[in-house]
């Protein structure tokens, strides 16, 4: 490489402009609800899988009112704790695990998805991360939903371990037991105000 | 011409209200710039002019990570989820739809200018009439029995998509006494990192609501802003046909993938 290419690849890749021309964020609105949900959606396994879970909790707003028109999407690992690479993550064949959901939330705010419990990769914790859609939210909100069974691969996360005990428990779901023959996980998103959900930026 | 009084739920600002607090937040954000911050490239998720916006932002600062593998891979897409005829809005039923039709048109590229290749982009939006088919769409515009107003497609080799579709019609809303949307078509995309998730608006050149509306407004940087607008494009309009506007989508890094392409250079 020559000494100039080698500027030139430099100056490309430190730049603040790269960012420059990034397209901003939009609120989804209120009015989603006949183009963005599709069938099975909220169902990444059948409700009769054997190991089906369910994940699902209330969004409420600053006044802890229910947020009834976001839209949630989650996604995540199997369980054993690989990420499907697989196209077609919207079909739902009764079969594929695609890790990918999307559930508008209820008039009273609630949201449920059927799925599987995802499996740790090496010594990281699972959990399932969640984006947060709704009016009112100019730019999506993603958190992570953690299982309190994986306390010990909790210490040693990046996220969790950074944070106070308070603000921390707000991302791990509080195991319910068997509800209708299925594990049940509850993981409440509040977007404002008292026990406020943490929420995640990724951006470098 | 007869003005019905505002209906429930209307907040009661008026727009010179809501526009004084929208130069207010402009100027404040130019102040920041010019004492050596960055521009405003994304909308304040705490947008007071955007009344929605207060009671749903978070008050504490977003806690930032790097990202793990779960939100560095996307779900993968492809034509067993999405039929190529979905990307015409205006074939949906028996009949033509009525109002303008248009072609829109551009590519998808991550934050390096690279295509984002075979990536699902979903659209949604008002009829001509700016009406939607959502059941809480209260606005008396007349629905339009051939027109929806979804569509889907896969992004190309080059992370190009192409829509045909009908030009929306602005429409009120609540948020401020006579608050009125600029026309706008709304976008979902997906990158090949679920950090490049995007769902935002597409806005038409030269509309004389922008200044008025706070949603648009929300992004503080008049350039990032500037980058919702479509153009429009002879080269797509369709002879005996259809307009055509383009406009390129633009999504943050991926982080991971820029450095593994780096070193494929070398």
């Amino acid at each position: 490489m020559t000494d100039l290419a080698a500027v030139a690849v430099a100056v490309q890749t430190t730049t603040p402009q790269r960012h420059a021309l990034q397209t901003p964020s939009q609120t989804i609105g209120p009015f989603y609800g006949y183009a963005l949900p599709f069938e099975g959606g909220p169902d990444l396994v059948p409700g009769y899988h054997s190991r089906a879970i369910r994940f699902h909790g209330t969004v409420t707003d600053g006044a802890g009112e229910p947020i009834l028109d976001a839209l949630l999407e989650i996604w995540q690992a199997d369980e054993s704790g690989v990420l499907s690479r697989e196209l077609g993550s919207i079909d739902r064949d009764g079969f594929t695990f695609t890790g990918f959901g999307r559930c508008a939330t209820t008039i009273a705010g609630n949201y449920t998805f059927t799925t599987l419990k995802p499996g740790a990769a090496g010594t990281a914790a699972p959990y399932i991360l969640v984006t947060v859609f709704a009016r009112g939210v100019t730019h999506h909100l993603f958190t992570r939903a953690y299982f309190a069974e994986d306390s010990a691969l909790h210490a040693t996360d990046a996220v969790l371990s950074s944070l106070p005990v308070d603000r921390r428990n707000t991302l791990i779901c509080v195991s319910e037991g068997i509800v209708g023959g299925a594990e049940s996980y509850r993981f409440d998103i509040r977007v404002q105000g008292e026990n406020e959900t943490v929420f995640l930026n990724f951006d470098d | 011409m007869t003005q019905t009084s505002p209906r429930a739920g209307t907040g009661a600002a008026s727009q010179d209200d809501i526009t004084a607090e929208i130069e207010a937040i402009e100027a404040d954000a130019a102040a920041r710039v010019a004492a050596g911050g960055s521009p405003e490239r994304q909308p304040r998720r705490d947008y007071a002019p955007y009344r929605s916006s207060v009671l749903r932002h978070p008050t504490h600062e977003l806690v930032r990570v790097d990202p793990e593998e779960v939100e560095r891979v996307s779900p993968a897409f492809g034509h067993t989820d999405v039929n190529s005829l979905e990307s015409d809005l205006t074939i949906q039923h028996s009949g033509e739809p009525i109002g303008e039709r248009i072609t829109v048109g551009g590519r998808v590229l991550d934050g390096e200018g690279r295509p984002v290749r075979h990536q699902l982009i979903e659209l949604w939006q008002a009829n001509a009439g700016g009406r939607y088919v959502h059941k809480r769409d209260q606005h008396p515009a007349p629905l339009d029995p051939n027109f929806t107003g979804v569509g889907r497609a896969i992004t190309g080799e080059n992370g190009e998509y192409s829509f045909t579709t009908i030009k929306p019609g602005p429409y009120p809303w609540k948020n401020h006494v006579n608050a009125w949307r600029p026309a706008h078509i709304h976008f979902s995309l997906f990158g090949t990192a679920f950090t490049q998730r995007l769902i935002t608006q597409m806005y038409f050149p030269g509309d004389p609501l922008f200044a008025l509306d706070p949603i648009y407004q929300s992004i503080a940087s008049a350039d990032a802003r500037a980058r919702l607008v479509g153009q429009y494009d002879h080269s797509l309009s369709v002879p005996e046909f259809s307009l055509g506007y383009t406009w390129d989508i633009v999504l943050t890094g991926p982080k991971s993938t820029w450095m593994e392409s780096e070193e494929a250079h070398d």
